[in-house]
């Protein structure tokens, strides 16, 4: 496991959010998160991810206790070993596309020629490498969220926590960061936990774990043997 | 789906003997299940007795002879007004698991029912992941992808349903015992 959560427990206020949740995520896996709205899967994220601090429990990442490091020592971890991508990119309006993705680089002491013909690279990977020069107000969401799947991808981190990634986007969109995220993830080995209550953009991942009430409802392993022809027959469509 | 109005339309381009109209429809719609040969023989004498398609002549390539068939203006007009209306929204919740559910928490309760439902979820979700898979591999011609849009919505609707019911057990439970 390259990260993995064991008893966590996680209270705001009266409301108990985690109850003792057991989770872990093997490297280069991409496993989706689901449950109905406040089942608590996005405050698992965030404690997985170190923006969170559990109440009880423990998260260990690579065997390290996180949970208990300072702020700035998770933070530092952020910066360099994961990705985080939410619903709406949060991409710096003011900036273009390709200092957007730079900018991760420049913090994290890349060299300001270097990290520009990197975030090309990863601009033309995700497919939006004419959008490069545009603000992201110039651009649709699904675009916008394309630069931001570069942005968190460009320091190529172990981890990439996404949160609700394509909810503000068509079906189109939605797919084709999806597809991006999922042929990215594979090629670096990059292990991506995706928090999603649909069950479509969970289908991209290889498993699911589905919380219910702040607990695990049911951990689905991958179904070796499911397939990827459409041969076996499609009854959904003629029924 | 209605199999005449389809073959029908698979008519309109260009006249065939039932032959290639099999092999035309499942190339057209590779989500619907293949259409066997006696159907397709049955329902071209059903269009010709009722005037909607007529034989063109014969076509023999080292085997039998085969009868061309062709669409009529009677079969364009029939084939016009069935594009034309729109079909009644139907619900497309499986039957059987509604049924399934239900014996289930008359003849058993709510934890059998419930490990059914996650049970059907993981088969419909790894379906759904298969199929969205498929879609991504990016060498399916649009219309398989589409196939596959469409087999996924239907799967999703499922998904939504089975987690409402899940929602549901206890007082559908309550309700099957009274």
């Amino acid at each position: 496991m390259i990260i993995e959560a064991r008893d966590v427990v996680k209270a705001y206020g009266p409301t108990q959010a985690l109850r003792g949740i057991s989770v872990g995520m093997g490297e280069g896996e991409i496993v989706a998160v689901t449950g109905p709205s406040g089942c608590g899967k996005s405050t698992l994220l965030h404690i997985l991810a170190g923006i969170l601090s559990p109440d009880a429990g423990t998260v260990r990442y690579q065997g390290r206790r996180v949970d208990e490091w300072s702020e700035s020592q998770r933070s530092a971890m952020r910066r360099t070993d994961f990705g985080v991508l939410f619903q709406f990119g949060q991409l710096v309006m003011e900036l273009s596309a390709a200092e957007n993705v730079a900018l991760p680089l420049l913090l994290g002491g890349v060299r300001r020629r270097r990290a520009a013909a990197t975030a090309l690279e990863w601009l033309d990977r995700l497919g939006v490498a004419d959008l490069a020069d545009r603000l992201p107000g110039e651009m649709s969401g699904g675009q916008q969220q394309r630069v931001a799947l570069a942005r968190a991808l460009v320091t190529e981190p172990k981890l990439l926590f996404a949160d609700e990634p394509t909810g503000a986007l068509d079906t189109l969109a939605s797919e084709a960061v999806l597809q991006h995220m999922v042929q990215a993830a594979h090629t670096q080995r990059t292990t991506v936990v995706l928090v999603t209550h649909d069950a479509t953009v969970a289908a991209y991942a290889d498993r699911e774990i589905r919380l219910r009430d702040g607990a695990v409802e049911a951990a689905e392993f991958a179904l070796l043997g499911a397939g990827t022809a459409l041969s076996a027959g499609t009854a959904e469509t003629s029924r | 789906m209605s199999t005449p109005h389809v073959l029908l339309g698979l008519l309109t381009p260009r006249a065939l003997h039932g032959y290639e109209l099999k092999h035309a429809h499942d190339s057209h719609l590779p989500g619907a299940k293949p259409l066997p040969f006696g159907q397709v023989y049955a329902t071209l004498k059903r269009l010709d007795r009722d005037g909607l398609a007529a034989e063109a002549g014969h076509d023999r390539v080292g085997g039998p002879d085969r009868t061309v068939y062709e669409v009529t203006d009677r079969g364009r007009e029939a084939l016009a007004a069935w594009i034309s209306r729109i079909e009644p929204p139907a619900p497309h919740l499986s039957n059987e698991l509604l049924a399934k559910v239900v014996i289930t928490l008359l003849v058993t309760d709510e934890a059998t029912a419930r490990r059914h439902l996650a049970a059907q979820r993981a088969a419909h979700l790894a379906r759904m992941r298969a199929l969205t898979a498929a879609k991504s591999s990016g060498t399916l011609p649009i219309a398989h992808v589409l196939a596959a849009d469409l087999a996924i919505a239907h799967l999703d609707a499922d998904l939504r349903w089975m987690q409402t019911a899940m929602d549901r057990v206890t007082d559908l439970h309550q309700e099957v015992h009274q």
